[in-house]
C-alpha cells in the first residue's frame, strides 16, 4: 500500500479510533493497555481488510480484535495479569462490552474520556494534549509539532499524564447530573485552549502542521453530539465558528495581523458564520446563558456587521456587562472599555482603561497596552501612543501581531 | 485502593485552632467518614510546640533539633487514610473535610501498591 492510500485510511480510522480507545479504556481502567490495542486492532485492520474486503460490522470487528490482543497481553505480562484480571472479570460483569449497533458502528463513550482527559487533577498544560491525542486521534509527534515543542518533551509529558490517570487511579466516567455543572467548564476550557492556541502558535515556522483551531471544533463537534441539551458546548462551538470564520481576512501579505476593523470581509467564510449563528440560538435560548454563549453571540454581531461603523455597539457593550456580570475579570473589563470607546469615543474608552491599570493579570498582556495606543492614537495623543505601542511590542509574543504592531509605532512616529 | 489525606491547617488563631473551623465540624465530619466505613487509619497530631526532628549525617552522627516550626505557612496537622474505588471519591472526602476550608488544603496522596506485597 503506498503512503498517500495509508493516509487516507488512517484518517478514516481517527474517529474509530477514539470510540474504541473510549470503550477499551473504560473496561479495562488502563489507558496505556487500551491505547496499544487500539492501535494494534487498527493496524490489523489496515493489513486484513484490503486483503479479505472490509467486513460487514467494522466495529464488531475492530472491538473483538482489540479485546483479544488486550487478553494476548494479560496473558504475556503476569504483572498485567495480576493486577488487571480481576479488574476485567469484575468490569466485565457489571457493564459486559457493549454490542455495536446494527449499522457497524461502535457505541460512542466518549464522553467519559473527554472528563477523565480534562480531569482537573492533571496538569492544566497536559489536559490539552491528552485530549488531541486521545479524542482528536493525533500521533505524540502531531500533537508535539502542533504545539511547536520537541517530540520528546511532548512524550514525556503524556506519559507524565497517563502514569497519573493509571496511579492515582483518575476514574473513566461520566460525572452525574449533579456534579456536571462543576465539571463541564473544565472540559470546555480545554478544547477552548486548544483552539486560542492554535491561534498563538500560528506564527511558527512548520508550514505543515496541525491546525489546532480546527481540531478544537472537530473536538466540540463530538462533544455537541454527546451532549446536546447542555448549551454552552452550543456556545463555545458557535464562539470558534464564529472568530475561525475570520482567519483568511486576519493575516495579511507578509503574515501581519490584521485587525477587525481592517479586515477584508468579503474573505470571511459566510457558511462557517452562518452555522455559528445557528448555534448562538440554540446558546442563549431556554434559561440563563453561560460565558460562551455570550461571547459567541458578541461573535456573531462582528459578523453580522458590513464594517466597523455599522457594528452594533450599543449591543456588544450591554453583552459585555452580562459576561462581567458571569465573569468579573480585568480581561473581559478590558474589552468592555474598547467596545465602549467605539459606542462613546475614545475619551470614554481611554478613562475605563485607565481604572484598569495596575491589574496584575494585565501587566503582562499585551492587549492591555494596544488597546490604550490605539485610543491614544485617535485621540492625537502620538508620544504617548508610542510608548504604548513599544510597551505593547515588549509584551507581544507572536510575530504576526509584532509585525502589526512595528507598523502602527512607525505610522505614529513619523506622523 | 488507598489514598493518605494529608492535612495542612491554614490560619491559626491564637489558642492555635484553624480560623473560621469549630470543633464541632471535625467531630461531625469524623463521625461522617468513620461511618462510611471507608477509614483504615487517622489520626490528629498534636501540638507543633511538641515537633522533634531528627537527622543522621553520613557519619552516622545523630542530630536532634527542637521543631520544626512553622518554617512553612502550612502546618501537617493530621491524616486520613482512606479506601475508596477511585481519585474522584478521594477527592470528595477531602472536599468535605475542615480542614480543606479557611486557606487551609489536603493533599491527596495515593499509597503506593506492591503487587505480592
Amino acid at each position: 500500500m503506498n503512503g498517500r492510500v495509508e493516509a487516507s485510511v488512517e484518517a478514516v480510522f481517527r474517529e474509530e479510533r477514539g470510540r474504541l480507545l473510549a470503550a477499551l479504556a473504560r473496561r479495562f481502567g488502563d489507558l496505556d493497555l487500551a491505547e496499544e490495542v487500539t492501535s494494534e486492532a487498527i493496524e490489523a485492520a489496515l493489513v486484513r481488510w484490503p486483503v479479505d474486503g472490509v467486513p460487514p460490522n467494522p466495529g464488531g470487528w475492530l472491538m473483538t480484535t482489540a479485546r483479544r490482543k488486550a487478553v494476548d497481553r494479560l496473558r504475556r505480562d503476569q504483572v498485567y495479569a495480576a493486577k488487571l484480571a480481576v479488574l476485567q472479570v469484575e468490569a466485565d460483569r457489571a457493564d459486559p462490552f457493549p454490542a455495536p449497533t446494527v449499522a457497524g458502528e461502535l457505541p460512542d463513550e466518549r464522553l467519559q474520556l473527554f472528563f477523565t482527559c480534562a480531569h482537573p487533577a492533571l496538569a492544566a498544560e497536559d489536559r490539552g494534549a491528552l485530549t488531541l491525542r486521545c479524542l482528536a486521534g493525533l500521533t505524540t509527534p502531531e500533537v508535539a509539532r502542533a504545539y511547536l515543542v520537541p517530540d520528546a518533551t511532548m512524550a514525556k509529558r503524556i506519559v507524565r499524564a497517563k502514569k497519573k490517570i493509571r496511579e492515582a487511579r483518575i476514574p473513566f466516567r461520566v460525572p452525574g447530573p449533579e456534579e456536571l455543572p462543576e465539571r463541564l467548564p473544565g472540559v470546555l476550557q480545554v478544547i477552548y485552549s486548544v483552539f486560542t492556541e492554535g491561534y498563538v502558535a500560528s506564527s511558527g515556522p512548520l508550514l505543515q502542521r496541525i491546525d489546532l483551531a480546527e481540531e478544537a471544533i472537530r473536538l466540540a463537534r463530538i462533544l455537541r453530539r454527546l451532549l446536546p441539551a447542555e448549551r454552552e458546548v452550543a456556545g463555545l462551538l458557535a464562539l470558534m465558528l464564529l472568530i475561525h470564520a475570520r482567519h483568511e481576512a486576519r493575516t495579511g501579505a507578509v503574515g501581519e495581523l490584521v485587525l477587525l476593523e481592517d479586515q477584508d470581509r468579503g474573505r470571511w467564510d459566510r457558511p462557517m458564520i452562518e452555522e455559528g449563528q445557528a448555534l448562538v440560538v440554540a446558546a442563549l435560548t431556554g434559561g440563563a446563558s453561560g460565558p460562551y454563549g455570550v461571547q459567541a453571540a458578541i461573535a456573531a454581531l462582528h459578523d453580522e456587521a458590513a464594517d466597523v461603523a455599522s457594528t452594533d455597539w450599543p449591543q456588544i457593550v450591554a453583552l459585555y456587562d452580562v459576561l462581567f456580570a458571569l465573569e468579573p475579570s480585568p480581561i473581559v473589563a478590558l474589552n468592555r472599555a474598547a467596545a465602549m470607546a467605539m459606542r462613546d469615543g475614545p475619551e470614554a474608552g481611554l478613562v475605563l482603561l485607565d481604572e484598569l491599570a495596575g491589574e496584575p493579570r494585565l501587566r503582562e498582556y499585551h492587549p492591555y497596552p494596544m488597546a490604550r495606543a490605539d485610543l491614544l492614537e485617535r485621540l492625537g495623543r502620538l508620544p504617548e501612543a508610542a510608548a504604548a505601542y513599544r510597551e505593547a511590542l515588549a509584551l507581544a509574543r507572536t510575530e504576526p501581531e509584532r509585525a502589526h504592531l512595528r507598523e502602527r509605532l512607525k505610522t505614529v512616529e513619523t506622523s | 485502593m488507598k489514598y493518605l489525606l494529608l492535612i495542612n491547617a491554614g490560619e491559626l488563631d491564637g489558642g492555635g485552632d484553624v480560623v473560621g473551623c469549630e470543633p464541632e465540624d471535625w467531630m461531625r465530619f469524623d463521625k461522617e467518614i468513620q461511618g462510611s466505613g471507608v477509614v483504615v487509619a487517622a489520626e490528629s497530631l498534636a501540638d507543633l510546640v511538641t515537633a522533634t526532628r531528627v537527622q543522621v549525617a553520613n557519619d552516622g552522627k545523630r542530630t536532634v533539633t527542637d521543631g520544626p516550626f512553622a518554617e512553612t505557612r502550612e502546618v501537617l496537622g493530621g491524616f486520613y487514610v482512606i479506601d475508596v474505588p477511585d481519585l474522584d471519591v478521594a477527592l470528595d472526602w477531602a472536599a468535605k473535610c475542615p480542614g480543606s476550608r479557611g486557606g487551609g488544603s489536603i493533599d491527596v496522596r495515593p499509597v503506593a501498591e506492591f503487587l505480592g506485597g
